[in-house]
């Protein structure tokens, strides 16, 4: 047998429910892959070993005494640090929330736990979930496991990075404009954005409440698949989480597929694309038609990608997504005034608002303060109508693209990502750069739709590249069919980086 | 829509948002600020007239739970955290004076 850490969740969850692997072990062979390899990679913000070691070993008395065991029991899952936690402390990788500790537990994380999972750390993120390198962490960057002088991707970066380089055996992350999908891309994972309303929010710091997303990042299809299932579903405490029934997504992801059509935007393969990720999408295309499904091209105009002669890219969606979030950031992140928790000036103010100015200046990092400000202007009077609503119309334009698309296909399969993972520092200097990064995930944001990034290839400079596939809203289980039958097609799966 | 963000504007929208800023922030953002705010312009190239505006993604409403009462935070839970209390209260310099 291969060692436990190189095994899938949903493997992991088998054996120690057999009892050929102990739960106790797991944790301790997770944790001794964190003592070896986290100095080098910085995916943790905490690492919870003494609580994750009491849980494991409860899971192995519960199977002693052969009480019933949770489809998760006994597997190590690492959570982002904007999923309150009432143990260990809950940062969203801000100096606001350093020391934070939540007095509840995020929805999803409670499923987890509820289904025997094994909570072995919350990791680092870009700092309240803005970003896209893990760079604007306030506490430090994370490296990416494949090579250590790139980015992860992020704002996930600390949950990809960890599942990359088998510090856990699974995580949950957020998405908001492709925090989920664009670290898996860039960390060679698998990495799902649910439809909106699909999982609970309670217990997600809010960044963009109408495009915010919790969802899995795994190894593999079939571990996506399983968190899914156990994440998803209505909560009284988030009234925008929908109360559709959840389907088994993990029974029926080998079920025949028949007759599927695949749109392919023809707007996301534009020369803004880096040409070994194209090559690698469009083989991905023929690999489904080989398989029996139609290929047809649909069309996205107003998610148009353009690319100008220096190389520059552009799009409305960009534009739009960074109003919309900016504007639900400002007001969102208005409960920071060093009144109720989080970070308060030691200095002396004479008056509430100097206390509020001056903890927000001293609490909160470049980045953060650029999109409160950004959205603090947007709203303001006189510019409301030209910028946020102006945004709204082009959000609804975005949608309608996406209804038209789905009336001649079942799913849209594009990139991810405009490239392979980027150096550090290669675009900190320019906040517009980094924004294009998620310039082909952001727009289903918009549109509630669910999104599923999945290994493609690797790279020449033997870096993973990302695919991604797009439904419906509530076609998850669809995607992960479709993800799941390219993994057996390709063979493209559980891609280790090297040591 | 005029795009340029200058230091009085910036200062401005730093009193908006609450945040105090330095001099040399000032600067920066209002650097990145027009760079932003003219990108955001490219939306007027697109025909949005007679679009209805998208608040949401799933455009729920009303949105109606049975009135029943469940355990809450206490007042110590919600106070864990609170970098200043008294008692059973936040607490926090003067609200009432001659402040903005």
């Amino acid at each position: 047998m291969s060692s436990i850490t190189d095994l899938s969740a949903v493997e992991l969850a088998a054996a120690i429910a057999a009892g050929t692997v102990g739960a106790e072990e797991t944790a301790k062979a997770y944790l001794a892959a964190i003592e070896h390899r986290e100095g080098q990679i910085g995916a943790f913000n905490e690492v919870l070993a003494d609580r994750a070691l009491d849980r494991a070993r409860d899971i192995d008395r519960r199977r002693g005494a052969d009480e019933p065991l949770g489809p998760l029991a006994g597997v190590p899952l690492a959570i982002k640090d904007n999923l309150a936690t009432p143990y260990g402390q809950t940062t969203c990788s801000s100096k606001m929330l350093k020391d934070f500790r939540a007095p509840y537990t995020a929805t999803a994380v409670r499923k987890l736990e509820d289904a025997g999972a094994v909570i072995i750390g919350k990791t680092n993120m870009d700092e309240f979930a803005m970003g896209s390198s893990t760079e604007n962490s306030g506490f430090r960057p994370t490296r990416n496991p494949w090579d250590l002088s790139r980015v992860p991707g992020g704002s996930s970066g600390g949950s990809a990075a960890a599942v990359a380089a088998g510090l856990c055996a699974a995580a949950l992350g957020s998405d908001t404009g492709g925090s989920i999908r664009q670290p898996a891309a860039l960390c060679g994972i698998v990495g799902l954005k649910p439809t909106y309303g699909r999982v609970s929010r309670y217990g997600l710091v809010a960044y963009g409440s109408s495009l915010d997303q919790i969802g899995p990042m795994t190894r593999d299809v079939a571990d996506c698949a399983l968190l899914t299932g156990v994440i998803a579903g209505h909560d009284r405490a988030d009234s925008t989480s929908i109360p559709h029934s959840v389907p088994d997504y993990a029974a029926a992801l080998d079920e025949p597929i028949a007759n599927l059509r695949v749109g392919l935007p023809k707007e996301f393969f534009s020369e803004a694309l880096d040409g070994e990720i194209r090559r690698a999408v469009l083989a991905a295309a023929d690999a489904f038609k080989a398989a029996g499904a139609q290929i047809v091209e649909v069309s996205l105009p107003t998610s148009r990608v353009d690319s100008d002669a220096g190389g520059k890219l552009s799009s409305f969606a960009v534009a739009c997504y960074y109003i919309v979030a900016s504007a639900e950031a400002s007001s969102n992140l208005a409960r920071y005034d060093g009144v109720h928790y989080g970070y308060r000036t030691p200095a002396k103010v004479d008056d509430i608002v100097e206390l509020y100015c001056r903890s927000r200046a001293e609490g909160l990092g470049a980045e953060v303060k650029r999109r409160i400000m950004l959205g603090a202007y947007t709203l303001s009077s006189g510019y409301y109508d030209a910028y946020y609503l102006k945004a709204l119309k082009v959000r609804r334009l975005i949608k309608n693209d996406f209804d038209r698309a789905f009336q001649s296909c079942d799913l849209l399969l594009c990139p991810t990502t405009p490239t392979t993972a980027f150096k550090l520092g290669e675009k900190t200097a320019d906040p517009l750069t980094m924004y294009l990064a998620d310039v082909y995930t952001l727009s289903v944001n918009l549109a509630g739709l669910p999104g599923l990034s999945v290994p493609a290839a690797i790279s020449a400079a033997g870096l993973p590249i990302g695919m991604q596939l797009i439904g419906p809203v509530f076609s998850e289980g669809r995607l992960l069919q479709v993800a799941r039958a390219y993994e057996k097609a390709s063979g493209v799966m559980r891609l280790k980086p090297p040591q | 829509m005029s795009t340029n963000v200058d230091a009085d504007l910036v200062r401005h929208i730093g009193v908006l948002a609450r945040i105090d800023l330095t001099d040399p922030e000032v600067q920066s953002h209002a650097a990145q600020l027009s760079a932003i705010l003219e990108y955001f312009d490219k939306l007027n190239e697109l025909d949005t007239s007679g679009v209805e505006p998208m608040v949401h993604a799933m455009e729920l409403s009303n949105v109606l739970a049975d009135d029943t009462p469940e355990p809450s935070l206490t007042p110590e839970q919600a106070l864990a955290n609170a970098p200043a209390r008294d008692g059973d209260y936040f607490k926090v310099p003067k609200v009432i004076g001659e402040s903005q």
